[in-house]
């Protein structure tokens, strides 16, 4: 399955990626490598208290320190209004985007960034730091969500109106918001079901986890002109979010992406690089910031921790007929949780007629969440996907003929709004059935579990430029940092396209200044949006070259035509004198009208929705309660694999990803409000012997809106995991958990409970 | 038939649209769409800026301004999303 | 206090340098000698990612300070290729899609260099096991193995 690419030369094929050589001999330079003379180091004074008022800050004595060139405050950033703005595919609202890099007013969790410093070594900016007094009027603080969605829970914000209720509440609440979506009349629809299945489930924030702390380097000069060098998962997006915050235009900020290691959603903000712009332009130097881990963990976005509930309602049949979700997801300390597209996507991925989902977005005193791989989505699907095992078990059906029973097809209306165009949910599930892991044997305290997901995936802006070289070479532009190896799949479609050697096709990522603005990377976007501004650009170059050879042989461009890497007239093409290749035409280039380049600036839309359905096989230890994936089996419609060796590592991570969301992660406080696991031993990940091997099926069920049928595929890999492996620990010890992570100690006190 | 269906979430249609969830309008394009709306429920077109995207048709668009209507197709407002 | 002199040879070259009591062996590499591909990931001995070999032994190069590392041999990622040719590992990384971002990269092929130097025929589980203490968050580490196993293969044929 999955290689009709035999009609391509170069999709479909794995090569080595462009950017592998300097990968794996330690080359390549990632946020933390870059340095400039004369850079200073700058550090963070971070709040030790979960909530407080700031009354004062002294950072004279900090001044003072010898080598000591620059210290800042909020005092020293614009007062940002507070308004939502369009920032690129969600609102953003800046002054909590200022706020979270540096406290104003109050401290919202600790770790909350209150001053910062640059100075000539690590060393002194550290002891500058300790000279810095800050007087701090303890608040009551709240991490649990329900705690904050108290009336008289301590409010962190004191002009946070709770959005989307009628009337509009008069006193501040620390819920930002209630979403609401409804289709059919699930009433009615609860009236007709036969069978009814509600739950209520709980899941933890965790960390996006990637192994490259954030980093950057800023230097303004003399004339206000700003560069910053990061690793982002968008340079455009540190552009737009730095010139903002700081109130600089776009083009006095240049910033050059650094190599990114790893994002997953939680490099799509800004923490370090206005700090250090300001640092920059008080001291006069280029200024280089990194994060420890422990400030990663303690100051950047995890996901949502999550409290859900769900019903629902479905014929003796499996016929589901009604469906009620009601979730609420901590946002941390400022709103923007991803509870919209929980409550849009927990549901979407089945056709049930009466539907509804309420989202509550609670902010509480914990660092801001931030995107992670699908926002939102696995923890609606944790609880929609359990609930459905459940109703299969009480049915007596089999787990996948329950979502094939039931499952979102061509025409099919989503609880949040459209129909869906053409989707490939039924076929992963087929493929599921048919797979050999569906009907392996399992062993005893094994057991196997089904769950799929969803993702909406998105286009957006996106720029690419290729330019021709003399010797019939290309050089394909493009302004998305590269995250998992969409180099080698622009170089493909872009070979594809002009039909010239893969090897004479060189990608690379250009900086804010050098090519046209481009979304960040993220929601999946990258190979199918900038993949279809390639696949443009591709198609531009080619034009020009048809202009060249019509001009060359004095006929209109019309009579030109293209295939394979070579100019034909229209007539005649078995005519071996009359033929041009992209390399003549490009030697010839300043003869015929200077040097060929095409480009394409796109806004994309036609984002084919994702769809993957998984296998999980585990076996619970009925002594200490461990849980053990023995076996994984990862199923998603990928529209068309560009380079499917990548695409295939997008499934297995997003499925270990998953396992560790499942079974091992999350975030611990104590009484005080402190995070007592901000570092990898405690936050324990899953490593290489936690996890099995991880068999991925790539269906293809081409997406209409991409040249070559791409969907994006990053996102729906981390969705079912979470159910899927808590759906097989349920079949395997007899006993369901709720309340993710199936820790050793909450699946044991689980067993022992329920063999009582 | 030229006019298209307009179709909103309930919550949205409570605060942007007197409660009407559904309701067929006269527009070949997004900027004619919004103007309609507007002209019969003043505030429609300031609310919703820079804060929806639309499906036409089941295809979402972030940021619609130019996209055109096809006659008896299908618009559906959404929340903007965010990118993982 | 004044600095420390410290002279080793670093992927076979004899290098000297001075360094702060309390700067590790991975401060000096990256800081004062310019080897960047050993990186950061923790500062703690969690991730791996500065995996290098001190004297044959595979460390964590943020656990070691420099100061304590005079006249040893240390070889990092910088050292894996001679010249222009790749180490096996590092084909079978890049034609079997082992990396996707590729910050755990380096710290993972020293350490599995380590392995089969002295394994050259390790189980699955061996794999696992010995590269416990490398983390990567992109992979599910299901390539990796692979790409092991066949760097291993192609070893044992030369």
């Amino acid at each position: 399955m999955g290689n009709e690419g035999n009609q391509f030369k170069y999709v479909g094929t794995r090569p080595v990626r462009p950017d592998g050589v300097d990968k794996v001999t330690g080359q390549a330079n990632y946020g933390a490598d870059f340095t400039l003379p004369g850079m200073l180091v700058g550090r963070v004074l971070r709040s030790p208290h979960p909530h407080a008022r700031i009354k004062s800050i002294d950072t004279s004595r900090a001044a003072a320190l010898g080598g000591v060139r620059a210290v800042v405050t909020s005092a020293d950033f614009p007062n940002l209004p507070s308004e939502v703005a369009a920032g690129g595919e969600a609102p953003v609202n800046y002054r909590h985007i200022s706020c979270n890099a540096i406290a104003r007013d109050k401290v919202l969790y600790e770790g909350h960034a209150v001053a910062a410093v640059a100075a000539a070594s690590a060393n002194l900016a550290d002891e500058a730091l300790a000279l810095i007094t800050v007087e701090y009027e303890v608040l009551p603080h709240v991490i649990d969500v329900r705690a904050a969605m108290r009336p008289d829970a301590p409010l962190l914000h004191d002009d946070l109106f709770t959005d989307g209720v009628d009337p509009k509440p008069t006193k501040p609440s620390n819920i930002a918001k209630r979403t609401q979506f409804v289709m059919g009349d699930i009433a009615q629809g609860f009236a007709e079901a036969e069978v009814v299945i509600e739950r209520e489930y709980t899941t933890q924030p965790v960390h996006q986890g990637y192994i490259e702390p954030h980093a950057c380097v800023a230097s303004v000069a003399a004339d206000g002109m700003t560069t910053v060098w990061c690793s982002s998962q968008g340079q455009f997006m540190i552009r737009e979010f730095c010139a903002k915050l700081l109130k600089m235009t776009d083009s006095n900020i240049r910033v050059i992406p650094a190599e990114i290691g790893g994002g997953f959603g939680g490099k799509t903000t800004v923490y370090l690089e206005p700090l250090a712009i300001a640092l920059s332009q008080k001291s006069g130097r280029p200024v280089k910031m990194v994060m420890s881990r422990e400030e990663v963990f303690r100051a950047s976005g995890p996901t949502s921790g999550a409290h859900l509930r769900v019903k629902i309602g479905a014929k003796r049949d499996g016929t589901l007929v009604a469906g009620d979700l009601e979730l609420a997801y901590q946002a941390g300390a400022f709103p923007g949780s991803p509870a919209i597209p929980g409550c849009m996507t927990g549901f979407a991925a089945y056709n049930i007629p009466n539907a509804k989902s309420v989202g509550y977005d609670v902010v509480s005193n914990r660092p801001k969440c931030a995107a992670y791989r699908a926002p939102g989505a696995p923890m609606a699907a944790f609880a929609v996907e359990s609930a459905l095992d459940e109703l299969a078990l009480q049915l007596g059906m089999d787990p996948i003929e329950l979502r094939l029973k039931n499952a979102a097809q061509e025409g099919t209306r989503a609880l949040y709004g459209p129909k869906f165009p053409v989707i490939g949910f039924v076929e992963t599930l087929q493929a599921a059935k048919a797979h050999a892991h569906y009907s392996a044997p399992l062993k005893a305290n094994q057991g196997r579990g089904v769950a799929s997901g969803f993702w909406f995936n998105i286009g957006g802006q996106s720029s690419a430029a290729i330019h021709i070289n003399d010797d019939g070479t290309a050089e394909v532009v493009t302004g998305n940092p590269d995250i998992g190896g969409s180099r080698a799949s622009m170089a493909i479609m872009a070979a594809e396209v002009l039909g010239i050697d893969l090897a004479k096709v060189k990608p690379l990522i250009g900086d804010t200044a050098s090519v046209g603005y481009s979304f960040l990377t993220g929601g999946s976007r990258v190979t199918f949006a900038t993949g279809k501004a390639v696949c443009e650009a591709a198609n531009d170059v080619i034009a020009q070259l048809r202009a060249r050879a019509a001009k060359l042989w004095k006929c209109d461009i019309e009579e030109v035509i293209w295939k394979d890497g070579v100019a034909y007239p229209a007539q005649g093409q078995t005519d071996a004198r009359a033929q041009l290749s992209l390399a003549e035409i490009a030697a010839s280039a300043a003869k015929t009208g200077g040097p060929i380049s095409g480009k394409a600036a796109l806004n994309v839309g036609g984002a084919g929705a994702g769809f993957g359905t998984h296998i999980c096989d585990v076996e619970v230890d009925p002594e200490t309660g461990r849980v053990t994936v023995v076996r994984y089996t990862a199923i998603q419609d990928v529209g068309r694999a560009i380079h499917p060796g990548y695409v295939e590592g997008q499934l297995q991570g997003g499925a270990a990803q998953g396992i560790g969301w499942a079974l091992n992660e999350e975030y611990v406080y104590d009484e005080q409000g402190r995070l007592q696991n901000a570092g990898f031993l405690d936050y324990r990940m899953p490593v290489a012997s936690d996890l099995p091997m991880i068999d991925t099926v790539l269906v293809e069920v081409p997406n209409p809106s991409h040249p070559f049928g791409v969907r994006g595929v990053g996102e729906v890999p981390i969705v079912p995991p979470l159910a899927a492996v808590a759906n097989a620990v349920a079949r395997a010890g007899g006993v369901r958990v709720n309340d993710l992570p199936i820790s050793p100690p909450r699946l044991l006190a689980a067993l022992q409970k329920g063999h009582h | 038939m030229q006019v298209a269906t307009v179709v909103f979430q309930p919550a949205f249609a409570r605060r942007y649209t007197e409660g009407v969830t559904s309701l067929e309008i006269d527009a070949p394009n997004y900027q004619a769409l919004i103007e309609a709306l507007d002209e019969r429920y003043p505030g429609f077109a300031e609310g919703v800026a820079a804060r929806v995207a639309i499906a036409i048709d089941g295809e979402i668009f972030h940021d619609p301004l130019l996209q055109t209507i096809a006659p008896a197709s299908e618009v559906f407002f959404l929340p903007l999303l965010e990118a993982g | 206090m004044s600095k420390h002199h410290i002279s080793v040879t670093i992927n076979g070259d004899p290098t000297e340098f001075l360094c702060e009591t309390e700067q590790t062996l991975l401060d000096v590499l990256r800081d004062e000698l310019g080897l960047t591909g050993s990186k950061e990931g923790c500062g703690s001995g969690d991730c791996g990612a500065c995996s290098v070999r001190l004297d044959g032994r595979l460390v964590c190069a943020c656990l070691v300070l420099g100061a304590e590392i005079n006249g040893s041999k240390v070889e990092t990622i910088e050292g894996v290729a001679a010249g222009h040719a790749l180490h096996p590992l590092q084909q079978t990384f890049l034609t079997e899609a082992a990396l996707q971002c590729g910050i755990c990269t380096p710290g993972i092929i020293v350490a599995a260099k380590a392995l089969l130097e002295q394994n050259l025929d390790p189980s699955e589980e061996e794999i696992r096991y010995w590269l416990a203490g490398n983390l990567c968050r992109c992979t599910g580490y299901d390539k990796i193995v692979r790409a092991v196993q066949s760097a291993a293969a192609v070893m044992r044929s030369a």
